[in-house]
């Protein structure tokens, strides 16, 4: 097992190093490119000229990549365009925010979605499963930017019960939070949901469940000790992978409600060409995501007795 | 035994069972009636879809969301198993109705220690303490033999043999002292030598807890060995029932006969006693005839007669068994000697020089062994030893067949043969030319045509995505046999003559065709370029046995008329002993025995194959054999047994030098090989393993 | 056996097939419903000229409610936008764009994720590390993440929004091909294929592919939808298509400041983009089911 996860590692941290030439490649492969993001459009060549020697940007591109990945090691991010000030002043409070949002949203998907894929895929083809399936299908095809309008026309501007922004200028607002994490779950907890249910189907026409109920145990007893442990190994790791989805939703919602979060900061650093802010948020992101791979992968190992004991 | 006054234990009337389907009601099971009494074993015998696994799920009262009773009664105990409430049936199930399945491997859970899923029987059904519970989960381990029951305890499913997760299974089965224990073919996923302890287990334990048995099965042979009571069952009908006496001496209906006349027992043979297969197919439930289901399939059959009504079944007053029953309105007309079917016989083919030249094969698989304990003992590559060491030859119009259990290299040795992995070391002369080194897109396209391949999976031998015709059209083509489109079309029609298919069946997408019919165009298709070699890897093995004479019949005639040698590989002994000239006995990768097939079949035996004919049942009371069950469970091919080995199940083990020593090959008669360290002069004291009783 | 002609295979047998299998939705109102509003907003693209009552781009009247009348004596029906721009013509039109641009993106997406699968999942050994560490690395990118970066650093035109979406897409649908090419590549009629000298592009695009086609049409369905997302995404983001071309997802972008005092300038487009992308989900759902039965 430890060396299992001595491996995952491993490929953990050669996937990071893969992607961030991946990054490099993409953002920094034309110095002009930075020079002019870096300076504006309106400087001159000379300028620029100057900017690029200055920052050793007329090295070979490998020395530059190793320079600039020893940079990323040792958090030095360099120095946003935009806000004049190193990139991690401003992007560890935004990574913060983007967490609590995050952590409220799982918190409310999780259980939900579990438990609406686990009551559905006990008997499939009931009503409740028919009920339960078309909904996750229906909440699943509004796009994240599509619902923020729908429940900002319902909860906002119709019912007004709660505010249309989320920007916590007055410190947290509990309130505030209530739309972002409505939209998120609203998106993501169908697939979940659907991935549950599909397991849980399964399981319940195993020959083992079979077993069970033949062995005369109580119907509690077939599901809770037999079906759920089975069943959730697969939405165990549907929901680890879940992140990287709900990454991209928090974009949309931050952008949206003016959240000041992580997904915010990358798109107005997008829109502003404020690239080292760029780099720092993908490394960011990508680390967030392929962590939670990893350690999807070693939980699906742990839970699986046939890997476990291999 | 029960004798007749006891009140029955378990009382089934008229059961009707059915599926429900978007086609409409499909009835599964008909008029089911059967009475068991305490203590007795009775077996359901029938093909797959005649119902009988849906009769144990009916009594279990466990159909699905789509099946249910439409009909009949069920009584237990004097209680009607159809009236209960879901509350009364559980309390029943697992505590005094027991059942065993097909494959243990998915009737256990697998994310559950085997311990977990022992106790809780007990624990839920008589209420007793874990404590308890784990002490009689133990004792019924020892029971089921199984070595060192504290480790099985701890043990997830996958850590088992198949036979040791079907021994648990019984074990989980009987935990709570059960009156009535169904088994649903417990035996079909398991290999020859291992069957044979399962049954001899279940037949112990049966006498041991007085438990009745219902026993369901496909294989008339393993009847024979544990029930005292068989029904046959035909198309959701039970046909004929009785005694196994009567069944087995005087069946009287003609599907009965007819099953006798496809199985290889030892008095067939390929030249002069052949096969008989039954005609046509079984009916699809919803296809079934007016009167008699067997009809359209009876060489019996009269108009107006047959097909009048439903046809009652009756008492046969012909024996003195009264229990023999027959659905069958002529039983008393039909004279024995038509219906048992005798095939006409058939001109012994001459064989010719050697063929297929096989010298010190050996085939290793690498296997790469990450870990890190492994990198520093150095260790990191192990082989698996598939095959080593394969000598032998096979000529011109033989039929070689090659025997063995699961693992024993026989199907990589295909693949080797095919081109589809390459050899390790030694040569494969086919026609004088070596190819063992040869990787198939290497092969010329006649040497590829000249060895062709009928494969074991029915639904798996032809691609779903395109016409039958046009995939024999292709290789046609491929091979260069006929170029012009028109041509090509031409002798696909007649290979589809050749295996005795409508022509029209070109346009046919696979899915639209029965088992017995995918495998006869898998045949055409090995058949379309004049091959002068044919490996056939259990063609037949996946098919109801009445199906399976017809392809094996087709297969053997089509080899006589091309003069073809065919490499019959195989696990079922008796199919092989009905159809082989020579036998290669292979045990974990090595050739354990070799020679004629009566050279094989009579001492000098190997101890494998002694054992190997012990353990196949034989579905004729006439022959009488020494049952020898082997111990242990086959070890892996990545560490085979040092020395011989078999030495880890071998009954006749003389001592350590087997542990350290590969065996001698020794030379009966000029072809009968053994590889043993017990000297030739002692193996041929030993007494035949089957002789007709006396 | 009597030596009876056989007729000739014939294509309009094929179309035929095609037609009985699609037919087979009718036993999935779930299904039915799906393709029911993928035909609707089809219908919509292909006559869009007569359907839509305004120019598109004509700036006509501002801030008009839904029903309103127009200076013209007609109707506004979903009322205009900021600049006076009919919603109910901009839907109309912009149903074109997204029913052209996810095609094309899938479609390629489909194309080089299926060589790749195949190659993967055929071939193993190096190649399928190679390839299926590509696919792992670009597929640990959140996937918004990557457009934005992609977007940000070549611009948002048409064909690097298409070649974005193929760039992301493709690793998924590789993975996909690869599993099914791994179990179909041990069936008894690929061994077959291969003793009979098939090339390996001959057995992976005929023997295996072919095969592989249900998994691969419902999942096609659901990563129109997913693409159509994504467009739509982008627009609202303000990295989509340059305006001033119809396009649902920057239509609520332009007009999500005024959300709260015209709701509907935002409301039409999200109720638009929704019910196509509920199409493909229901269409895929359908299929599923329907595959699962047989």
């Amino acid at each position: 097992m430890l060396v299992f996860i001595l491996k995952r590692l491993g490929y953990m941290a050669l996937t990071m190093i893969a992607v961030s030439i991946l990054l490099f490649l993409l953002l920094e492969i034309s110095p002009g490119n930075v020079a002019t993001k870096v300076l504006g459009p309106y400087s001159n060549e000379e300028q620029r000229n100057l900017w690029l020697e200055a920052h050793g940007y007329f090295e070979p591109l490998y020395v530059r990549y190793f320079a600039w990945l020893a940079n990323f090691v040792t958090g030095d991010f360099g120095e946003s365009i935009r806000f004049k000030v190193p990139v991690s002043q401003v992007l560890w409070p935004r990574l913060g925010n983007t967490a609590i949002l995050g952590l409220a949203t799982f918190a409310v998907m999780i259980p939900l979605s579990l438990v609406l894929g686990v009551l559905a895929g006990m008997r499939e083809g009931s009503k409740l499963d028919r009920a339960i399936s078309v909904t996750s299908i229906a909440t699943t095809s509004v796009p994240e930017f599509a619902s923020t309008v729908f429940v900002s026309a319902i909860f906002v501007f119709w019912l007004k019960l709660l505010p249309g922004t989320s920007t916590m200028t007055d410190g947290f607002s509990l309130r505030q939070l209530v739309l972002p994490v409505m939209v998120l779950v609203l998106y993501d907890f169908g697939y979940i949901a659907r991935m549950t249910r599909a397991s849980m189907a399964e399981v319940m026409t195993t020959a083992y469940i079979r077993t069970a109920v033949l062995k005369g145990l109580p119907y509690k007893q077939v599901i809770l000790k037999h079906a759920l442990r089975n069943a959730l190994i697969a939405p165990f790791t549907v929901i680890m992978l879940q992140l990287n989805w709900l990454l991209s939703g928090v974009i949309v919602v931050e952008f949206f409600f003016a959240y000041k979060g992580f997904g915010a900061l990358l798109l107005e650093a997008s829109l502003n060409q404020d690239i080292f802010v760029i780099e720092a948020c993908a490394m960011v992101a990508v680390f967030v995501a392929v962590a939670s791979q990893t350690l999807a992968d070693i939980g699906y190992t742990y839970l699986n007795p046939r890997i476990r004991f291999a | 035994m029960a004798t007749a006054t006891d009140a029955p234990l378990l009382e089934i009337k008229d059961l009707c069972l059915s599926y429900f389907t978007r086609a409409g009601e499909i009835p599964a099971v008909v008029d089911f009636s059967l009475s068991l009494a305490a203590g007795e074993s009775v077996g359901l015998v029938g093909e797959s879809g005649c119902g009988k696994s849906t009769v144990a799920l009916g009594i279990m009262q466990y159909m699905g969301h789509n099946g249910g009773i439409v009909g009949g009664s069920i009584m237990f105990k004097g209680r009607d198993l159809t009236t209960l409430g879901d509350e009364e049936l559980r309390q029943l199930r697992g505590s005094e109705i027991a059942m065993v399945y097909q494959e243990p491997m998915a009737a256990l859970n697998p994310s559950l220690t085997i311990g977990a899923q022992l106790i809780e029987v007990p624990m839920v059904h008589e209420k007793v303490g874990e404590k308890e519970a784990r002490q009689r989960a133990l004792a019924l381990l020892a029971d089921v033999r199984l070595p060192d029951p504290e480790r099985i305890m701890a043990a997830y499913p996958h850590q088992l043999s198949g036979g040791q997760q079907q021994r648990v299974v019984i074990a989980m089965a009987l935990l709570s002292n059960p009156s009535l224990l169904l088994l649903d073919e417990p035996t079909t996923a398991l290999d020859v030598t291992v069957e044979a302890g399962i049954v001899a287990l279940i037949a112990e334990l049966s006498r041991k807890f007085g438990t009745a048995l219902l026993y369901i099965s496909h294989n008339l042979g393993l009847m024979l060995e544990i029930c005292d009571r068989v029904c046959v069952m035909y198309s959701g009908e039970v046909i004929e029932e009785g005694a196994i006496d009567s069944i087995f001496t005087w069946p009287k209906h003609p599907y009965t006969h007819g099953l006798f006349g496809c199985i290889p027992l030892p008095h067939t043979d390929k030249n002069a006693r052949p096969l008989v297969p039954i005609r046509g197919q079984l009916p699809l439930p919803h296809q079934r005839p007016a009167g008699c289901n067997f009809g359209p399939r009876c060489d019996f059959f009269k108009p107006g007669l047959c097909d009048a009504g439903d046809i009652k079944i009756e008492t046969v007053t012909a024996d003195n068994d009264a229990e023999h029953r027959v659905r069958c309105v002529r039983w008393n007309d039909i004279d024995p000697k038509d219906a048992i079917a005798v095939g006409a016989g058939k001109k012994p083919v001459v064989i010719g020089e050697p063929v297929l030249e096989v010298e010190g094969l050996q085939k290793y698989y690498e296997v790469h062994d990450r870990s890190i304990g492994a990198l520093i003992s150095g260790a990191g590559t192990r082989f698996v030893k598939a095959n080593e060491a394969l000598d032998f030859t096979a000529r011109r119009g033989e039929t070689v067949a090659i025997v063995g259990e699961s693992g024993c290299g026989k199907s990589t040795f295909a693949k080797v043969l095919m081109g589809l992995e390459t050899a390790t070391a030694g040569e494969i002369r086919l026609e004088g030319r070596n190819i063992a080194g040869m990787a198939v897109g290497k092969r010329s396209a006649e040497q590829l045509a000249a060895l062709q391949m009928v494969f074991q999976n029915p639904d798996d031998t032809l691609n779903p995505s395109h016409t039958v015709g046009s995939q024999i059209s292709r290789v046609i083509r491929k091979f260069g046999v006929e170029t012009d489109r028109a041509k090509a079309r031409e002798r696909m029609l007649r290979l589809l003559d050749l295996v005795k298919l409508p022509r029209d069946f070109a346009l046919r997408r696979p899915r639209q065709l029965s088992g017995g019919q995918k495998q006869r165009v898998g045949i055409a298709r090995a058949f379309a370029g004049n091959p002068s070699m044919v490996i056939a890897d259990e063609p037949v093995s996946a098919l109801d046995v009445s199906v399976a004479a017809a392809v094996t019949e087709l297969l053997m005639d089509i080899q006589r008329e091309h003069k073809t040698t065919l490499l019959f590989i195989s696990h079922d002994l008796g199919m092989v002993r009905y159809l082989a000239d020579r036998i290669v006995v292979m045990y974990l990768g090595q050739i354990m025995e070799r020679g004629t097939t009566e050279e094989v079949f009579g001492p000098p035996y190997h101890p494998y194959t002694e054992a190997l004919l012990s353990a196949v049942p034989i579905a004729d009371p006439k022959i009488e054999k020494r049952h020898i069950v082997l111990e242990g469970a086959l070890p892996s091919a990545i560490d085979p047994p040092k020395g011989c080995p078999f030495h880890t199940r071998c009954p006749r083990k003389l001592g350590e030098i087997c542990e350290q020593e590969r065996p001698p090959v020794q030379i009966d008669r000029e072809d009968h090989v053994i590889a043993c360290h017990i000297p030739l002069a002692e193996l041929r004291e030993v007494e035949p393993v089957i002789r007709a009783a006396s | 056996m009597t030596e009876t002609a056989l007729p000739a295979p014939s294509h309009p047998a094929a179309l035929v097939r095609a037609l009985k299998s699609f037919a087979l939705l009718r036993e999935s109102w779930v299904g039915l419903l799906g393709a029911a509003l993928i035909a609707f907003w089809v219908i919509v693209a292909l006559f869009a000229p007569l359907l839509a009552p305004y120019d598109p781009l004509a700036t006509i009247q501002g801030y008009a409610a839904p029903g309103a009348s127009a200076p013209d004596g007609g109707t506004f029906w979903l009322g205009t936008d900021h600049i006076g721009r009919d919603i109910l013509s901009r839907i109309i039109w912009g149903s074109r764009t997204v029913l052209i641009y996810a095609p094309i993106a899938t479609f390629f997406a489909y194309v080089v994720g299926i060589v790749m699968g195949l190659a993967a999942g055929y071939f193993r050994g190096w190649a399928d590390e190679v390839l299926s560490f590509i696919a792992n690395m670009i597929l640990s990118f959140p996937v918004l993440v990557l457009y934005i970066i992609i977007i940000a650093t070549y611009g948002a035109s048409p064909i690097n929004i298409l070649l974005a979406i193929i760039f992301a897409s493709s690793p998924g649908i590789m993975r996909l091909v690869r599993g099914l090419v791994l179990d179909l590549r041990n069936r008894e009629y690929i061994s077959a294929a291969q003793t009979r000298g098939e090339s390996s592009w001959h057995i992976m695009l005929v023997e295996i592919l072919p095969n592989a086609r249900g998994p691969l049409i419902v999942d096609s369905c659901l990563r129109l939808g997913y693409v159509i997302i994504t467009i739509g995404v982008l627009g609202f983001l303000g990295l989509g298509l340059p305006p001033p071309d119809p396009d649902w997802g920057g239509m609520i972008n332009e007009t999500r400041q005024m959300a709260m005092a015209f709701p509907h300038m935002t409301l039409f487009p999200c109720i638009a983009i929704s019910s196509l992308i509920l199409g493909f989900n229901l269409l895929a759902d359908g299929l599923r089911e329907i595959s699962l039965r047989d």
